[in-house]
């Protein structure tokens, strides 16, 4: 082949990868403006979105607090987001305990303290792991099905005959799901912590042969009450951040399949992100009472 | 002609990021007219009806229904008049997760206190009304044809007793057969009791056969001057077959013409790479 005939390399004007391109100016101030366009585009994009998941979430309040929702559809909802979600949440709950007994044992047999295993799991699962691994089992398993079924009745215009109807789809759609989610997921929460009790008891107690007595003893003087409830606390928020962003995604669906697609997948990688988020502030300022109510703090040593 | 205006609007305009849809669009509609609005896709009919029903807001310009501007209702009063409003979706928009029964039977739980042997006995008449066999109540909308689907869209927005009804393209996607049917049905539905109907349509046998008012919408983007009138041809199905303009003539008699040379006009100031 004659260098003549060789294909030229990729330009800018004439690349394919974002179609065709218009003929004129320079390549390389087209490139830069391209880039000061797509970041500014996208940052405000972002801010519209907070402002727009902003009013979402008044308008959701609002009909929270001035109209009960119907029963049958609260029903239906809890049914869904609790009962459905018994079995997942408990397996993920008792392979946390175990995998904590696994994880532990090695180091705190290193220095011989194998019998204060059950303090360190224990206080570690109710407080930190048991409420945010089942809140993530919940956004993909919940939030994901919330998205992707508000967002084909957006898609196939189900929502807009609801508002034909007379019905408000705030009303009848969102404030089910998130009275089902702020009320169930802690639920859910209380049995992902038992579960895994049992199975970091289970794991350290009859495999890994340490004494049951001394397990139980330092599991019942190093976790306290408010270690429960701040599992418990920061859950009632993942679920609201669950439910709002979910519904959020379902309602702004894009249409096709794509579309349903990529809200599902939107509203689990957003709920997991603020999940995350808001649990660092919360264990933050949760750790500042704590300290004030037991300035000793505590001590699994 | 001098029956009292049902519905209008008035300087309506409708944009989406920042592309004009609708400009200006001042529409009078009288109580009882059938009114058919045609055009070719993307014109903005569908967008037009669903900014008069409240589904959409208007970028600016106002709807009135009852001589009332339907942006200053008060929530309650949008949804009473709402109640007064049917609509017939393209796919029937049919809720998935409810039976034949339930869907029917939904703006009656919604919106009126009846008994269930009440609501019962109206959903069996409007089904029986739309010519739906009795097995159908306890199916779910996937098990339907499409046909099916959409007489149970029309049961649905009837059952309330609308004065106005608004159908989205009823016709499409039916076969001749089923295309008449529902043809029939509307005008049923005129015939026992005073409906005012907007038909978002193609079909030009629906026009003829069910429409006493026709208004022909064309795309902004594709008007000589911005400042032209978006809409070719208001008058009767007639009238239609007669237009003067060229471009009504054409969609009523299915006549490409030029158009796929002005489409293909588009990629004349493009640079497309050439293959090696």
């Amino acid at each position: 082949m004659s260098s003549a005939a060789a294909p030229a390399a990729p330009s800018a004007a004439t690349a394919p990868p974002d179609g065709p391109v218009r003929s004129g100016g320079s390549p390389v101030r087209g490139r830069l403006a391209t880039w000061v366009m797509q970041w500014g585009s996208a940052t405000v994009d972002g801010l519209h979105t907070i402002g727009d998941l902003a009013i979402f979430t008044a308008v959701m309040l609002r009909w929270l607090f001035t109209r009960r929702p119907a029963r049958g559809t609260i029903l239906t909802n809890f049914y869904q987001v609790g009962a459905l979600s018994l079995p997942v949440v408990a397996l993920t709950g008792t392979f946390i305990g175990m995998v904590l007994a696994v994880q532990s044992y090695t180091q705190f047999h290193a220095i011989g303290l194998d019998s204060r295993l059950g303090a360190v799991i224990n206080a570690t699962l109710v407080r930190e792991l048991g409420p945010v691994l089942a809140a993530t089992m919940l956004a993909g398993r919940v939030g994901g099905a919330m998205a992707a079924v508000l967002g084909t009745m957006r898609v196939t215009e189900q929502i807009d005959a609801l508002t034909t109807m007379g019905a408000d789809p705030m009303h009848y759609l969102v404030v089910p799901r998130f009275l089902a989610c702020i009320l169930l997921i802690p639920a859910l929460t209380i049995m992902a912590d038992f579960m895994g009790i049992v199975g970091g008891y289970f794991y350290s107690v009859i495999i890994l042969k340490i004494d049951h007595a001394a397990y139980l003893n330092y599991s019942r003087e190093n976790v306290v009450g408010f270690d429960l409830f701040s599992g418990i606390f920061k859950s009632v928020f993942f679920g609201a951040i669950i439910s709002i962003v979910s519904c959020y995604r379902g309602f702004h669906c894009q249409p096709g399949a794509e579309g349903v697609g990529k809200a599902a997948t939107t509203a689990f990688v957003y709920s997991f992100v603020m999940i995350l988020s808001i649990d660092l502030v919360l264990t933050i300022v949760l750790n500042s009472i704590y300290y004030t109510l037991y300035p000793s703090g505590s001590s699994f040593l | 002609m001098n029956d009292p205006i049902a519905i209008s609007t008035h300087n309506l305009s409708m944009s989406f990021q920042g592309d004009d849809i609708l400009k200006n669009i001042s529409v009078e509609i009288r109580r009882g007219q059938t009114l058919a609005i045609i055009g070719e896709s993307g014109c903005g009919k569908t967008v037009f009806m669903k900014t008069m029903v409240g589904l959409l807001q208007p970028t600016s310009g106002s709807v009135h229904f009852d001589g009332r501007d339907i942006a200053t209702l008060s929530p309650k009063e949008m949804t009473a008049t709402r109640c007064r409003w049917g609509f017939v979706f393209q796919n029937a928009a049919l809720f998935d997760s409810m039976t034949i029964y339930e869907n029917v039977a939904f703006p009656l739980r919604q919106n009126r206190h009846l008994s269930e042997t009440e609501t019962y006995h109206l959903v069996c008449q409007h089904l029986q009304e739309v010519g739906l066999p009795p097995e159908v109540v306890l199916k779910r909308p996937a098990e339907l044809s499409g046909g099916m689907r959409k007489r149970v869209g029309l049961a649905r927005a009837l059952i309330l007793k609308p004065e106005l009804v608004a159908y989205d393209e009823p016709t499409t996607g039916l076969d001749p057969i089923m295309s008449d049917v529902i043809n029939e049905l509307m005008l049923d539905v005129r015939r026992r009791y005073p409906v005012t109907s907007i038909i978002v349509t193609h079909d030009m046998h629906t026009v003829r056969k069910v429409a006493d008012r026709v208004l022909m919408f064309y795309p902004r983007r594709r008007l000589d001057s911005p400042d032209d009138s978006q809409i070719l041809f208001d008058g009767s199905p007639a009238q239609l077959e007669h237009a003067a303009d060229r471009r009504v003539r054409q969609f009523v008699h299915g006549q490409a013409g030029e158009r796929l040379r002005e489409m293909a006009s588009g990629w004349a100031d493009v640079n497309v790479p050439v293959a090696h």
